[in-house]
C-alpha cells in the first residue's frame, strides 16, 4: 500500500506541473494582456514603469518560475505567518489581483468558507438521496419503484443545473415565496433565527446541486448492485440462510460500493464546476462567483490563480479516489 | 435437417438487428422522436415562419406580447417573435453539439488508435490524456472564451468568430473519454488473428489501422459520439448562460435563457422555453446513447 501511495502521488507532481504550465501560458499568451489596456497617450517611459509594476516585462520562463514560487511558497509562508503571527514572508511579493490590488489569496480565502458548505452540504445531500435509492432500485429491478427511479435520474443526470436552479426559482421563489431569491451574504449566524435564516437562503443553491449529484450517483449504485446480485456468492449467502437483509446490506453492499465509493470522490472536482453557475444564479458569494468577476474585469492573476486551485482539487480528489480504490480493493494495489 | 432449418430464424443483417434491439428500449425510441422533432423545429421551421421585419415604431408596439396566433410564444423585450428566435438558437445549438462532437470523436479516435496501437507512443499519450481529465475544464473554457474572443471576432466576424472559438474549444477539452474507450479496444483487438494474418502478409499499419481495426471500433465510437452531443450542447448553454458564449443577435437557446432571467418574475415563459428545449434535447441524446449501447452489445442484443 506505501509502495501504491507513494507511486501515485509521485505521478501527481508533473500532472500538476504541466497544468500550472497550459494555464499560465494560456492566460499569458493571450492578446487580452494588460499592456494593451494601458491608453496609448500614456508615454512610453510611463509604459514601461506601469508594466514593471505589474511585473509583466520579464522573459516568460522568469515570470512562470516566479508565479510558481509565489504559488507555492510565498502564500504559504503568508498563510503560516498569519496563523501563528510570525513575519517569515515579510518583503516578499505576493500575487496581486488587478481589480482590488491586494494580495489574492485572502480574498479567495474569504470565499471559499461560502462554497465549501453549499458545495459540502449539497454533495452530502445527493450521496444521502442517491444511496439508498439506488439500492432499492436494484433489489427490485424493473418494478415500478425501479422504472420512477431511472427514469427522474436519468432526467435529473440531463437537465443542466442552470435551468433546474432557474425553475427552482420560479416555483419556490417567485410562485410560493418559501425561500429567498438571492443569497443574502451580509448574514451572520448568531442565534437560531439568523441560522433558519441561513438554513432557508441556502435550501435552494443545495437542492440544487444536491439533485444533480443524487442522479449521476444512483445511476453508478444501482448499475454496481445489478453487477453484485447475480454473483455466486450472493447465491452461496442465501443457501446458508441468510435472511435478505444480511445478504443485501452486508455482502452485496459492500462490495458494490467500492466502485460507487471511487465516483462519489472523482465527482466532487465537478460539483466544483457546478458551483460556478449555482453561485451565479442565486448570488452566492463564493469562488464560482469570483472566477466570473475576475474574468468579467480581465483580471488575470486572480483568473490564473482560481483556475490552477481548480485544477489542483480535481487532482487531489483523483488521487484520493485512487488509494480509496486501492485501500478497498486489493486486486488494484497489485497491478 | 429439415427440422432444424425450420426451427431458425431466417438470418438478419447486422443494421436490421441493431435496430430491433434499439426499438425495445422505449426511452431510446421517444429520444428519437424527439429529437427529430427539435430538428425538423429549428432546421425547417424557419422556412415555415417568417414573420415579417417590423419598423421601429411596430416593434415599440408589439414588445412584451404574450402568446398569441400571430407570435405563438410571445414577443420580447425589443419586439422579436420568440419563436422565430428559437428557431434560430435551435440551429445554433444543434450545429454547435454536432460539430464539437466530430472534432472531440476525431481528436479521440486519433489519439485513442495511435496509442493502442503502437507501444511506444502509449505511455506519453495516455499521460496527456490524464492530464488534460484533470484539467478545470469550465473555468479553462471561459478563460479561453474571454481572452481570445475578441481576435479572432476581428478576423472571422462576432458570429463565426464565436462559433469557431466555442466549437474548437469544446472540442478540444472534450475527447479524452473517446480516446479511453477506443484504446482500450485497440489494445484487444490487435491481439486478434485476422490483424496478426494481415500484418504477415506485408500490409502496413496504416492499412491494418483503415482497413481491419477501424470498422471494429466504430460501436463504441458511436455511443461516446452520442453522448458527446449531449454533453457539447450543456457546455455550450453553460458558457452562453454565464454570458461569455455568442453575441446576442446570434443566439442561442442558452444566450435566449441568459437573456430571460433578466424578465424572469414577469415572463417566465422567456426562460422556459429555452430551458425546456435544452433539457429535452439533452435527455433525448441521452436516451438515444443508452438504446445505442444496448443495441451495440451482443450480449444485450437478441435476448
Amino acid at each position: 500500500m506505501l509502495t501504491f501511495t507513494l507511486r501515485r502521488l509521485l505521478l501527481a507532481i508533473p500532472t500538476l506541473l504541466l497544468i500550472s504550465l497550459v494555464i499560465f501560458l494560456l492566460v499569458d499568451l493571450a492578446p487580452g494582456s494588460p499592456a494593451s489596456e494601458i491608453p496609448l497617450t500614456v508615454p512610453p517611459e510611463v509604459r514601461m514603469k506601469i508594466l514593471e509594476a505589474l511585473g509583466v516585462n520579464e522573459p516568460l520562463h522568469i515570470r512562470y518560475l516566479l508565479w510558481l514560487k509565489q504559488f507555492f511558497w510565498v502564500e504559504p509562508l503568508n498563510g503560516f505567518d498569519a496563523i501563528f503571527g510570525t513575519s517569515y514572508a515579510e518583503g516578499m511579493q505576493r500575487i496581486i489581483s488587478y481589480q482590488s490590488r491586494s494580495p489574492v489569496f485572502p480574498l479567495i480565502g474569504e470565499r471559499l468558507p461560502q462554497t465549501l458548505t453549499v458545495i459540502g452540504t449539497a454533495y452530502l445531500l445527493g450521496v444521502l438521496i442517491a444511496l439508498p435509492i439506488g439500492i432499492y432500485s436494484a433489489y427490485k429491478q424493473y418494478s415500478l419503484f425501479d422504472q420512477f427511479g431511472t427514469m427522474f435520474a436519468m432526467i435529473g443526470f440531463s437537465v443542466p443545473t442552470f435551468f433546474t436552479g432557474t425553475l427552482f426559482i420560479l416555483i419556490f421563489a417567485v410562485g410560493l415565496g418559501w425561500f429567498p431569491t438571492k443569497y443574502d451574504t451580509t448574514l451572520v449566524v448568531t442565534d437560531w433565527e439568523s441560522f433558519l435564516k441561513q438554513l432557508r437562503q441556502m435550501a435552494m443553491p443545495v437542492m440544487v446541486l444536491g439533485l444533480a449529484n443524487a442522479a449521476a450517483i444512483s445511476r453508478y449504485m444501482r448499475s454496481s448492485m445489478l453487477e453484485n446480485m447475480s454473483q455466486d456468492y450472493v447465491r452461496t449467502a442465501r443457501a446458508k440462510g441468510l435472511d435478505e437483509r444480511t445478504v443485501v446490506l452486508k455482502h452485496v453492499l459492500r462490495n458494490s460500493l467500492i466502485p460507487v465509493v471511487t465516483v462519489i470522490a472523482l465527482g466532487i472536482p465537478s460539483i466544483f464546476g457546478g458551483a460556478i453557475i449555482t453561485e451565479n444564479l442565486f448570488g452566492v458569494n463564493g469562488i464560482g462567483s469570483a472566477l466570473i468577476q475576475a474574468i468579467r474585469g480581465n483580471d488575470l492573476p486572480m483568473v490564473q490563480t482560481l483556475a490552477f486551485i481548480f485544477a489542483i482539487l480535481i487532482v487531489v480528489f483523483n488521487l484520493i479516489a485512487d488509494l480509496l480504490y486501492g485501500m478497498l480493493d486489493p486486486r488494484i494495489r497489485y497491478d | 435437417m429439415t427440422e432444424i432449418t425450420l426451427a431458425t430464424k431466417p438470418p438478419e443483417t447486422f443494421r436490421a438487428a441493431v435496430w430491433a434491439q434499439f426499438r425495445k428500449h422505449k426511452g431510446a425510441v421517444f429520444g428519437l422522436i424527439v429529437l427529430g422533432l427539435l430538428i425538423i423545429f429549428s432546421m425547417l421551421g424557419p422556412l415555415v415562419w417568417a414573420p415579417e421585419k417590423l419598423t421601429v415604431v411596430e416593434a415599440l408596439k408589439s414588445k412584451n406580447l404574450g402568446a398569441s396566433l400571430a407570435h405563438p410564444m410571445g414577443t420580447d423585450h425589443l419586439g422579436r417573435d420568440t419563436m422565430q428566435r428559437m428557431m434560430a438558437a435551435g440551429k445554433v445549438s444543434l450545429a454547435v453539439g454536432f460539430v464539437a462532437m466530430t472534432i472531440a470523436i476525431f481528436l479521440g479516435t486519433l489519439v485513442g488508435v495511435l496509442a493502442g496501437y503502437f507501444r511506444r507512443l502509449d505511455g506519453p499519450l495516455m499521460r496527456l490524456t490524464d492530464m488534460f481529465l484533470a484539467l478545470p475544464l469550465i473555468p479553462l473554457l471561459l478563460v479561453m472564451v474571454m481572452l481570445f474572443r475578441d481576435k479572432i471576432a476581428r478576423y472571422l466576424g462576432p458570429e463565426m468568430g464565436a462559433f469557431v472559438l466555442i466549437v474548437f474549444a469544446i472540442g478540444v477539452t472534450s475527447w479524452m473519454h473517446a480516446a479511453r474507450i477506443v484504446r482500450g479496444e485497440v489494445l484487444a483487438l490487435k491481439e486478434r488473428e485476422y490483424v496478426l494474418a494481415s500484418r504477415s502478409i506485408g500490409a502496413t499499419p496504416r492499412r491494418v489501422i483503415l482497413r481491419h481495426i477501424l470498422p471494429n471500433v466504430v460501436s463504441p465510437v458511436m455511443v461516446a459520439a452520442t453522448l458527446g452531443v449531449a454533453e457539447a450542447i450543456i457546455t455550450e448553454s453553460v458558457l452562453s448562460f454565464l454570458g461569455l458564449g455568442f453575441p446576442p443577435d446570434f443566439p442561442t437557446w442558452g444566450r435566449l435563457l441568459f437573456e430571460g432571467l433578466e424578465y424572469m418574475q414577469l415572463y417566465p415563459e422567456r426562460v422556459i422555453f429555452p430551458g425546456l428545449a435544452i433539457s429535452l434535447t439533452v435527455l433525448s441524446v441521452n436516451y438515444i446513447g443508452d438504446g445505442l449501447r444496448d443495441a451495440l452489445d451482443p450480449r444485450i442484443r437478441g435476448r
